[in-house]
C-alpha cells in the first residue's frame, strides 16, 4: 500500500472505524472451511437486492403509478425507452431468481440445521426478509396493472376483507377505497419503492450483524467457535472471508450471471412462469381472465389457499384457507423450536428426519404445480393431501426429530 | 439511566416525572399518527363515486348475460330461459344455502330465483370467496366441468360453482351464495342497480 493510500486510511480510522469493519466483517469474519454449494446463495440474495434497487430506480423514471397510464407507460420502457427492455427484464427476471436464491438459501438453512441455537434470531430475522421479499413482490406485480395485476391484487385483498368484524374497515383502509383502484394502485407504488425496499435493506443489515455476532453454521452442523487455537483464538476450522470466500462466491456471481443472462436475453418470460401472459393484457374490472394462477413463487401457497373446501369447526372453508395460507409461510419461523433432534445437520440425522424433508420438498413441488393448474376434483383431492404433508412435516417434527436414529457428530469440520 | 438510579436513588419525584413524560410523549406520537393514517382511508372523492346505474334491458334476450359496472363491481344481468329455471328446483340438495337464508339478497329477492321478475337475475358478479369473476358456462355437462353440471357461474380462480340463481355449490371453495344487490324496475324494461325502492 503506498504511503499516501496508508495515510489517507489512517485520516478516515480516526474519524470513522473504517478498517475496524472492513476487519470484523470481511478479512478476519472466520466462515467454517468446509462450506459448499449450498452457501452460495446468501452472497447470491445480496447480488440480486443491489439489481433489484438499480434496476428498480431507473425503472420509476419512466413508470406511471396511475391506472390510467400504467400499462401503457410499462410498455412505453417496453418499446421506448432506450434500453427499457433490458432494464424491465432484469428487474422482473430478477425478482423470481430473487426467489430462487432464498428459496436454496432457505432449504441449505433447514438441511443443515443453521436454524438451531445460537442461530433462532438469525433465522427469524431471516423470515422477516422473506415476508418482506413476498409483499415487495405483491406489490410490484399489480403496478403493470394488467389482468393478472389486477385480479391477482383482488384475490389477495378481499382475504383481508374475509377477517370477521374488521375486515372490512381493514381491506377500505388499505385499498383508499371501497374497491381495488387508482388509490391503491398509487400507493402500493409508494410501498413498493420506498417503505419496503428500506425495510428490505435495513434487515438484510440486521441478518447479517447477527450473522457475525453468532458465527456461520456449516454443512456439518457444528461449532467452530468450539475449537478455537490457544495462541491466536482463531477458530481452528475458520478461514477469512476475504479472500477465501468472497472469491469462492465471485466464482458463484459468475455462473449466476450467465444464467441470469441466459434468461433475460432468451426467455424472459420464462414460458409464462415469470411474467404471466396475461398480464400482456390491461386490466379489466369486469372480466376475470379464464384461467388465473399466481407467479410461480406464490403456487405453493396458492394451492393450500384452495385445497380448503369444507366448512370445519364452525368457520368456513374460505377463513380456513386463508389461515393456511399464512400458516404455511408463517410456521418456518417456528422451526428453531420444532426441532428436538440432538444434532443440527442432516449428514448426522437419521432416516425419519431425511424421509420426512425429502416428502416435504416433494409435497412444496407437487402444491407449486398443481397452484399453476385449474382446479379439478382429481387436483384439489392431491392439494389437500400434500397440504397435510407439508403441515405434518412441521407439527410433528418434535416427535419425529427426537426418536430419530442420529449419528454422532465429530468434534472438527470435514 | 441505570447509573443514574444507581447512584442517586429513583426517588418518587423522578419516577413521576418519567411517568408524566412517557405518557406525554404517547399522546403526542398518537395524535401525529393520527392524520397519517386517517389520509388512508377512502377520500371524499372515492366516497362520492358510486351513484346508482340504469340500465336497459330490452335487448337481454333469453339466455344472454348483460354486464353493468357499478361501483367499480361487475353487475350480471341474465335473462333466464325456461330451461334455466327449470334447473333450479333440481339443484336445492347441492347448493349449500338452496333457501337464501344467509343476507346475502335484499328481502325482494329472497326467493325460490332470487330476483324480482322470475326470468331476470341480478347478482354481482363476484365470487364470494376472493372476489374473482365467475365464468357464465351455460353449456350442460361439458368435460371439465363433469355430467352433472346444468348450467351456471364457475370461478377459475379457486373452482368456485354457482348455479343460475347465484346459488354456491357444497363443498366448494366460496362460503355464500352471490351477492344480489339493491336494485329496482323503473318501468318493464329500465332496471336501476344500486338503489330500491325503501331507500329511493
Amino acid at each position: 500500500m503506498s504511503k499516501r493510500l496508508e495515510a489517507m486510511i489512517g485520516w478516515i480510522d480516526a474519524r470513522f472505524p473504517l478498517t475496524a469493519n472492513w476487519r470484523a466483517h470481511l478479512s478476519e469474519y472466520y466462515a467454517p472451511k468446509n462450506f459448499n454449494f449450498w452457501y452460495y446463495f446468501g452472497s447470491l440474495a445480496m447480488l440480486v437486492l443491489v439489481n433489484q434497487l438499480l434496476t428498480g430506480i431507473f425503472l420509476t423514471m419512466n413508470y406511471k403509478p396511475d391506472a390510467s397510464m400504467a400499462f401503457a407507460s410499462v410498455e412505453y420502457i417496453m418499446r421506448d425507452v432506450n434500453y427499457g427492455w433490458i432494464i424491465r427484464y432484469m428487474h422482473s427476471t430478477g425478482a423470481s431468481m430473487f426467489f430462487v436464491v432464498v428459496y436454496l438459501h432457505m432449504f441449505r438453512g433447514m438441511m443443515y440445521g443453521s436454524y438451531r441455537k445460537p442461530r433462532e434470531l438469525l433465522w427469524l430475522i431471516g423470515m422477516g426478509i422473506f415476508f418482506v421479499l413476498m409483499m415487495l413482490a405483491f406489490t410490484g406485480y399489480i403496478l403493470p396493472w394488467g389482468q393478472m395485476s389486477y385480479w391477482g391484487a383482488q384475490v389477495i385483498i378481499s382475504m383481508i376483507g374475509a377477517i370477521p368484524v374488521i375486515g372490512q374497515t381493514l381491506s377500505n383502509w388499505i385499498l383508499g377505497d371501497f374497491m381495488l383502484s387508482d388509490a391503491a394502485l398509487n400507493r402500493f407504488f409508494a410501498y413498493h419503492v420506498v417503505t419496503l425496499p428500506g425495510l428490505l435493506v435495513v434487515l438484510v443489515i440486521a441478518h447479517i450483524l447477527a450473522l457475525h455476532e453468532v458465527g456461520s453454521n456449516n454443512p456439518d452442523g457444528i461449532e467452530i467457535k468450539a475449537n478455537k487455537d490457544p495462541v491466536t483464538h482463531i477458530p481452528v476450522d475458520g478461514i477469512p472471508f476475504h479472500p477465501y470466500y468472497s472469491v469462492k462466491d465471485i466464482f458463484g456471481v459468475v455462473v449466476f450471471l450467465i444464467v441470469f443472462t441466459g434468461i433475460i436475453f432468451f426467455m424472459p418470460e420464462m414460458g409464462g412462469y415469470f411474467l404471466e401472459y396475461n398480464n400482456f393484457i390491461p386490466a379489466n374490472t369486469l372480466q376475470t381472465p379464464d384461467h388465473i394462477a399466481p407467479v410461480w413463487y406464490f403456487t405453493p401457497y396458492y394451492s393450500m389457499l384452495r385445497a380448503v373446501t369444507v366448512n370445519f369447526l364452525w368457520i368456513d372453508a374460505k377463513i380456513w384457507g386463508i389461515v393456511l395460507m399464512g400458516g404455511s409461510v408463517a410456521i418456518f419461523a417456528l422451526l428453531p423450536w420444532l426441532d428436538r433432534s440432538p444434532v443440527k445437520s442432516i449428514r448426522y440425522k437419521g432416516p425419519i428426519f431425511k424421509f420426512a424433508l425429502t416428502l416435504f420438498v416433494i409435497s412444496v413441488l407437487v402444491l407449486g404445480y398443481l397452484g399453476t393448474k385449474s382446479p379439478t376434483p382429481l387436483y384439489t383431492l392431491l392439494a389437500q393431501i400434500f397440504t397435510v404433508i407439508y403441515f405434518a412435516f412441521f407439527i410433528l417434527m418434535p416427535w419425529y426429530s427426537k426418536i430419530d436414529k442420529t449419528k454422532p457428530e465429530p468434534t472438527r469440520v470435514r | 439511566m441505570a447509573d443514574i438510579e444507581k447512584k442517586e436513588g429513583m426517588n418518587s419525584r423522578r419516577r413521576f416525572l418519567l411517568a408524566a413524560t412517557s405518557v406525554a410523549g404517547g399522546i403526542a406520537t398518537v395524535a401525529v399518527a393520527t392524520p397519517f393514517v386517517m389520509s388512508m382511508m377512502p377520500s371524499e372523492r372515492a366516497k362520492a363515486a358510486g351513484a346508482p346505474v340504469e340500465v336497459d334491458i330490452s335487448k337481454v334476450e333469453p339466455g344472454m348475460l348483460l354486464l353493468v359496472e357499478w361501483r367499480g363491481k361487475v353487475v350480471w344481468v341474465l335473462n333466464r330461459t325456461q330451461d334455466m329455471l327449470a334447473t333450479l328446483p333440481k339443484l336445492d340438495n347441492q347448493v349449500a344455502d338452496p333457501k337464501s337464508e344467509k343476507n346475502q339478497q335484499p328481502k325482494y329477492a329472497q326467493n325460490e330465483t332470487r330476483s324480482i321478475k322470475p326470468a331476470i337475475l341480478v347478482v354481482e358478479g363476484v365470487c364470494t370467496h376472493l372476489g374473482c369473476s365467475p365464468v357464465f358456462r351455460k353449456d350442460v355437462a361439458p368435460a371439465d366441468l363433469g355430467p352433472d353440471w346444468l348450467g351456471g357461474f364457475f370461478c377459475p380462480c379457486h373452482g368456485s360453482k354457482f348455479d343460475l340463481a347465484g346459488r354456491v355449490y357444497k363443498a366448494v371453495p366460496a362460503p355464500t351464495n352471490l351477492v344480489v344487490p339493491p336494485h329496482m324496475y323503473l318501468s318493464d324494461t329500465r332496471l336501476l342497480v344500486g338503489s330500491d325502492k325503501e331507500s329511493a
